[in-house]
């Protein structure tokens, strides 16, 4: 029993952290119609600003108030100016193309310019346990969901209960509509943006300290958290976070009670079952689109 | 006369472009500098490019300037292969890498086939078992190594049950079928077999199994990040158990990158910079001070090699590779002899090593060397 605690409490703190990303995937295909496929490579990033920062001497904090403040600019409004305004007119599927190249921009730049090895990343958590009916859990563990849940928390609160938020949720659901009613429908989806790159910042300083900060880590975490989106729903923010956990959760049980070789198979099959049962995903409203 | 001119100009540039070729002799190192394996195959390179600058300084090999030419595998076998191809094309004399015995056992067949005498990093003990007369070792495989940390275990440490996680590549297979005869030599009980995928990220759930089976310690043969994801992980989840491994686990790249989460961990190593050998204490400051980071057996595997490429050289006095893999047969280099080697050591028929190695445990984020012992 106690190392079915341990286990669903470390998916769940996996998950949560995936769960920040997959909400940035569902925040984009809302606001702009733009799938990120860079994704995983904007979790990458925010851990090298933080190693910079250090590396410039900056404290911890500092550095990771740089990490938040340069991710903001150059993978929120950096990425809207520069990659989606322009790309956005000719189409989605450019679009994605475009995100794609930007991904592997992304990971060769680092690769080249600070390391092709892992580079470690100092804890931001104790690295203590306390006993919880018999399983060590993990300090981290319990922080690392705290803090993805407190964001995801805040994000809903804003969405919900503040004016722009309600804009930004108008201009979702139809963004003609908005603008007729005078929302600022750019400066809207401009904020997606920024919250996308935020979250991602986030995920990258929870999850670095155990991955190691290394060029690939966008790899893995990209193709999770979009699974993640899709299992969850994918235009829902509850549905990403339900399907960050679920994922997690399920990824640890299988590598806990079936193999760990085998671990990588196991949300592949969830995202099959999902299509072929619930195809606008857990949480997920069917859309309707003409074509 | 126009075509004089040009032709006379060709046989010019010709004539000028094989003398510069008489004067270096082009080796490759195909190592690899990106991928999952790039914290061991870059730290090999470095080691490789130190040993042939000192190798130049000293006068090169047979008088004439080594040309050093890397090649990145990706940590991809089929890569490492196709590097291994191009850089027998154009021409290398001989082939260092890769440390990747996942590459290596692919690739060396490829060096096997064009009679090209190879220097690995690969512990594998599948790598020597093939019956290549070209491939030697500048590490012990583990089949050499285990028996040791299995003696430890059991004698020392009166353990009787082991969890062992180790990862489902070919460096991971051959030490893990080699630490299943030791264990059953030695009387241990292997409770939790938990085999992982390379580059993973996430030791959660194997970290947990491991606590929950009822091992008395845990025996980890693991890729330098993995082992350092693991060591993080298991400080994380309050693992409370002796943590062993063989080279890998206790190898300082594994110690930079796991920090104060790589207390406690022991194991045996081949090669140290911390043993307590005057020439690799030295060694070890010259690459530190030149890299900016201190060696770990890897570096010190690629320096060896380098030097060794100049020793037999010149012992065939010639670059004849058919004569070079003869004469590494059954050689064995004196360290007061040839100090390039830095410790005594030898290569048999297949090309496996024999050298003393070290029990090694990592104490305040370094590496203290508990015993030495002999070459077998």
């Amino acid at each position: 029993m106690s190392e079915f605690i341990q286990i669903i409490v470390s998916g769940l703190s996996a998950g949560s952290i995936y769960a920040l990303a997959a909400v940035g995937f569902t925040l984009l295909w809302q606001a702009s119609q733009t799938i990120n496929f860079a994704q995983g490579e904007f979790v990458m990033l925010p851990a090298f600003f933080v190693l910079g920062a250090m590396g410039l001497g900056a404290p911890m904090w500092l550095a990771i108030a740089v990490a938040l403040g340069l991710s903001v600019l150059l993978l929120g409004a950096a990425f809207k100016k520069l990659i989606v305004e322009p790309m956005l007119p000719h189409g989605t599927l450019p679009l994605i193309i475009a995100t794609i190249a930007l991904g592997l921009l992304m990971k060769e730049s680092v690769k080249e310019f600070y390391s092709a090895q892992g580079q470690p990343f100092p804890p931001i958590f104790p690295t203590e346990v306390v006993r919880v009916f018999g399983a060590a859990i993990s300090v981290a563990d319990i922080m690392n969901l705290a803090v993805s849940f407190a964001a995801i928390l805040t994000l809903q609160l804003f969405l919900q209960r503040t004016r722009t938020g309600r804009c930004m949720q108008a201009t979702a659901q139809n963004r003609g509509v908005a603008e007729i009613l005078g929302v600022n429908v750019k400066r809207m989806v401009m904020y997606t943006f920024l919250i996308n790159a935020a979250l991602a910042a986030i995920a990258s300083i929870l999850i670095t300290p155990i991955y190691l900060a290394k060029f690939s880590n966008g790899e893995t975490l990209g193709l999770v958290a979009f699974i993640a989106a899709i299992v969850g729903g994918f235009n829902q923010i509850r549905g990403a976070l339900v399907g960050g956990l679920l994922i997690g959760v399920i990824d640890n049980l299988s590598a806990f009670y079936v193999s760990s070789e085998y671990r990588a198979a196991a949300p592949l099959i969830l995202l099959i079952v999902i299509i072929m049962v619930r195809p606008q995903g857990i949480m997920g409203t069917s859309e309707g689109r003409t074509v | 006369m126009l075509r004089k001119i040009l032709l006379a100009a060709g046989v010019a540039a010709l004539s000028m472009s094989s003398a510069v070729s008489a004067q270096t002799v082009r080796i490759a190192d195909v190592a690899e500098l990106s991928g999952a394996g790039a914290a061991a195959g870059s730290v090999w390179h470095d080691g490789v490019v130190m040993g042939y600058d000192e190798v130049n300084a000293a006068g090169g090999i047979l008088g004439q300037q080594v040309e050093l030419q890397a090649y990145d595998s990706q940590t991809d076998p089929q890569n490492s292969r196709a590097m291994v191809q191009k850089a027998i094309d154009e021409g290398t004399y001989i082939l260092m890498g890769t440390v990747y015995s996942s590459s290596t056992i692919v690739n060396m067949l490829v060096a096997q086939q064009n009679g090209m005498p190879q220097f690995t990093g690969s512990e594998s003990p599948t790598i020597t078992a093939q019956g290549n007369p070209y491939i030697f070792r500048t590490a012990f495989g583990a089949q050499k190594g285990l028996p040791k940390i299995g003696s430890y275990l059991a004698d020392d440490l009166d353990v009787s049950k082991i969890a062992v996680v180790w990862a489902n590549t070919e460096f991971g297979k051959g030490g893990y079928n080699a630490f299943l005869n030791v264990a059953e030599a030695n009387g241990i009980e292997i409770v939790a077999d938990i085999p992982t995928e390379q580059a993973q990220v996430d030791f959660a759930a194997d970290v947990s199994q491991v606590a929950s089976s009822g091992a008395e310690a845990v025996f980890v043969y693991l890729t330098e990040e993995e082992s350092a994801r693991f060591l993080l992980e298991a400080d994380k989840q309050g693992l409370d158990m002796p943590l062993a491994g063989d080279t890998v686990l206790v190898s300082q790249k594994v110690i930079d990158l796991a920090g104060e989460a790589a207390n406690g961990a022991f194991g045996h190593v081949g090669l140290s910079a911390n043993a307590p050998i005057p020439a690799i204490a030295e060694v070890s400051a010259r690459f530190e001070a030149r890299f900016g980071y201190a060696p770990d057996h890897n570096a010190l595997k690629g320096y060896i090699g380098a030097w060794t490429v100049k020793y037999v050289t010149e012992m065939v006095g010639e670059l004849d590779r058919e004569a070079f893999a003869e004469t590494m047969h059954g050689l064995c280099l004196d360290a007061a002899t040839y100090p390039g080697v830095l410790m005594d050591v030898c290569w048999d028929e297949s090309g496996e090593i024999s050298r003393a190695s070290f029990l090694v445990e990592v104490v305040d984020g370094g590496q203290v060397i508990t015993r030495t012992l002999p070459a077998n």
